[in-house]
């Protein structure tokens, strides 16, 4: 894995909030920019969030691929699977 | 009860299987776009998908996409939404997306249907036949979305008509025809790798945060529910560009090459992003530089750091666009003000404060180059001599852009830069080295290109003077000019209770 | 290196040959150090005009209105034609000039560098 840097945009939305208050818990490192109607956050070299904490932080059951409608974009290589959902570097 | 399938089993097995060994005809003819550019695939089950997203979790996420979007139009409709715009020369903005954007949204659908039904592995089918489907819903997002601009402001009424003729617009129209009369593989690398994966941020991220930033919720609606489907684009881009890279070692430098070209080619396509973004929104959240810097250095930096591994390297050329950022913006601006009285948008001179946005945000530049310039139009317009450059301008063979770009990169930057080829007797103009690679390798292809100044020399546009060359393309006499005095901001100032002082004015230069 | 293509060999159509605009050639006349006119300009003129009308007839209609416009001494003027130093003979025609079909002809105005010499 690199140190290159990794990010993930998101709708700045209720909607979204599950998944990013998840990366903020998660990824203590990263970096939250908030610019009009969205948010960028960026780590070095991974940028990722489980499911059982954005379940947590919906207070319901998420699919992750829910992401889909809130993600704007992303910088990485995506790492994905029904528990997790992780942009990384190699 | 037997344990639930893992994410990537189930996908593979909802995904593959799906095709069959041809008995009838043979395989090459069936996919017969397949072999023809040298790309050489042998094992199309190595294609790894991106995002493991199957076809029934594809429709109900674009049908809650869809659902979101038209609330947010029928709201925006009802309130009447676009009086809180920040200005009403926002508008402009609009006009340049939905006649130079939204026609690429459809000729993608176009192109990756190609694809979908050329590339003989499932996978990939599956992916190109959803981006399809993605484009076409863009393209008819952005024209619903738009249409209700369209009931108060000039300049959006035919946009499709516009995009085939205009002479600004053949800049866009032409980056995707050369993708789509390529093979392929050419057109994925080119669309998919190099616009969406390495470039589209730039497009879509400062345009959707300038509309935020200036009250327009239904354009920032559109934008971000198209860009959500931007997010898988831009994996299957960097995903088929591994895939190529480890079917065969004789694929490397025929994607280098794709690479190189489209790059070039998309980045002077974002060359109005620039324009939009630094001159065009009354407020900018982020100027044209700085989207650079984090959407291309800092964020394409580490992409090809991790594509080295593969023999991949940088885009040729990339140099020059970042020596370029601090430039673009007021280049193409300039352009637009020299002949804005054949634009079906407005345009004006930035004010004071838009004025000394621009010295902080490119220090190095705007007072030394371009703040003169601006001052001595607005001498001229003071005296009533606003310049308008009554000529038609040289345009690039390739990027088919008036060649008002400078030797940025030779330390010249007051300096036109000109680069010529010759092929069959004839000279062919470029506007840099870029442009100049791109015709060097295809000369055959871009003495093709058709050149919106020539022809209109040759006769071929609606008549000789600009007043039929402009109803041609289907523009209104007040749909270009300058926003001072124009048809919108009369309207707008209606619209918004105050009175115009441009009344007495007439609307459009020409 | 040839274009790849499915069946057969490339077409070739010169989009813009000679014979397509109607007895004129294109010629391209940009202005150095003045990119407020934004780029050099086309114009279709007939091969056998003489030089000097460019200068009297067909630039000023474009290039006129800059500032630095009526204080140009033609005779001080540089010129280049396709690249190269040459020196334009008034009263002889385009053609008889060395000015082709698509030529590029250039002019620097020593003493005038644009608006407040900064090339604008």
């Amino acid at each position: 894995m690199s140190e290159g840097k990794v990010f993930l945009i998101f709708q700045d939305t209720a909607e979204a909030r599950p998944f990013i208050n998840a990366l903020e818990q998660e990824n203590p490192k990263a970096s939250f920019d908030y610019q009009p109607g969205m948010v960028r956050i960026e780590a070095m070299g991974e940028l990722g969030m489980t499911r059982e904490v954005v379940c947590e932080q919906a207070g319901r059951d998420v699919d992750l691929q829910e992401l889909h409608l809130t993600l704007i974009s992303l910088s990485g290589n995506i790492e994905e699977d029904d528990d997790y959902f992780r942009v990384v570097r190699h | 009860m037997a344990k639930k399938l893992n994410m990537r089993k189930r996908y593979e097995l909802l995904t593959r299987g799906l095709g069959w060994e041809p008995t009838y005809q043979a395989k090459e003819k069936v996919f017969s776009n397949e072999s023809y550019e040298g790309i050489k695939i042998t094992d199309w089950s190595k294609w790894e998908d991106p995002f493991r997203l199957t076809a029934d979790a594809y429709w109900k996420y674009q049908a809650e996409k869809d659902k979101k979007l038209y609330a947010v139009m029928d709201s925006f409709a009802q309130n009447n939404a676009h009086l809180n715009l920040s200005d009403g020369s926002y508008v402009n903005a609009l006009k340049l997306f939905i006649q130079g954007v939204s026609p690429l949204e459809y000729q993608a659908h176009r192109g990756f249907a190609r694809l979908a039904r050329q590339f003989s592995g499932e996978g990939a089918q599956i992916a190109c036949q959803m981006q399809s489907i993605d484009e076409l819903r863009h393209a008819q997002t952005q024209i619903h979305t738009i249409s209700h601009y369209n009931k108060h402001f000039n300049g959006m009424h035919d946009p499709f008509h516009m995009h085939d003729r205009v002479w600004y617009l053949s800049v866009p129209k032409s980056y995707f025809d050369d993708a789509k009369s390529a093979g392929p593989f050419e057109f994925i690398t080119s669309v998919s790798f190099a616009f969406e994966y390495v470039l589209t941020n730039l497009l879509f991220v400062p345009f959707m945060s300038g509309a935020a930033f200036n009250g327009d919720m239904a354009t920032v609606t559109f934008g971000f529910s198209a860009q959500s489907d931007e997010s898988r684009h831009m994996t299957l881009g960097l995903e088929i560009i591994k895939f190529l890279v480890e079917q065969h070692e004789d694929n490397l430098p025929i994607i280098q090459g794709w690479i190189d070209k489209h790059f070039w080619r998309a980045y002077r396509v974002l060359g109005l992003v620039s324009m939009m973004q630094d001159y065009m929104l009354p407020e900018s959240p982020m100027s044209w530089k700085e989207a650079w810097d984090i959407y291309f250095v800092e964020n394409s930096g580490a992409l090809f750091n991790d594509l080295a591994r593969y023999g991949l390297r940088m885009p040729k050329h990339h140099e020059v666009a970042t020596a370029e950022a601090e430039h673009l913006s007021h280049q193409v601006w300039g352009i637009f003000y020299n002949y804005i009285h054949a634009a079906a948008f407005n345009i004006g001179l930035p004010t004071e404060a838009k004025m000394n946005w621009l010295s902080e945000k490119y220090p190095n530049t705007f007072d030394k180059y371009y703040r003169p310039r601006i001052e001595m139009w607005r001498e001229m317009e003071a005296q009533g001599k606003r310049f308008f450059n009554m000529g038609l301008p040289q345009l690039c063979q390739v990027c088919q852009i008036p060649m008002g770009f400078t030797e940025v990169s030779k330390n010249d930057p007051m300096q036109i830069a000109y680069r010529v080829s010759e092929f069959n007797g004839e000279k062919f103009h470029t506007c840099s080295d870029g442009c100049k690679d791109i015709f060097d390798h295809e000369p055959e292809k871009y003495v093709h290109a058709w050149l919106p100044v020539h022809q209109i020399f040759q006769g071929n546009c609606g008549g000789a003077e600009i007043p039929d060359i402009l109803n041609w393309y289907h523009f209104k006499p007040e749909d270009g000019g300058d926003y001072k005095g124009s048809a919108d901001e009369a309207r707008w100032k209606a619209m918004k209770g105050e009175a115009s002082p441009a009344t007495s004015q007439s609307n459009a230069a020409a | 290196m040839t274009v790849k293509c499915l069946t057969g060999e490339y077409p070739i159509t010169m989009m813009d040959s000679v014979d397509r605009f109607h007895g004129n050639q294109l010629v391209y006349v940009g202005w150095d150090y003045h990119t407020s006119i934004c780029t050099a300009n086309a114009y279709p003129l007939p091969p056998d005009m003489p030089f000097g009308a460019l200068t009297e007839a067909v630039l000023p209609s474009v290039l006129g209105p800059h500032p630095d416009f009526p204080k140009i001494q033609w005779d001080k003027v540089e010129w280049l034609l396709d690249g190269q130093a040459f020196t334009p003979d008034m009263s002889k025609s385009l053609k008889d000039n060395g000015v082709g079909h698509k030529s590029l002809i250039r002019f620097k105005t020593p003493g005038l560098d644009g608006y407040k010499g900064t090339g604008n």
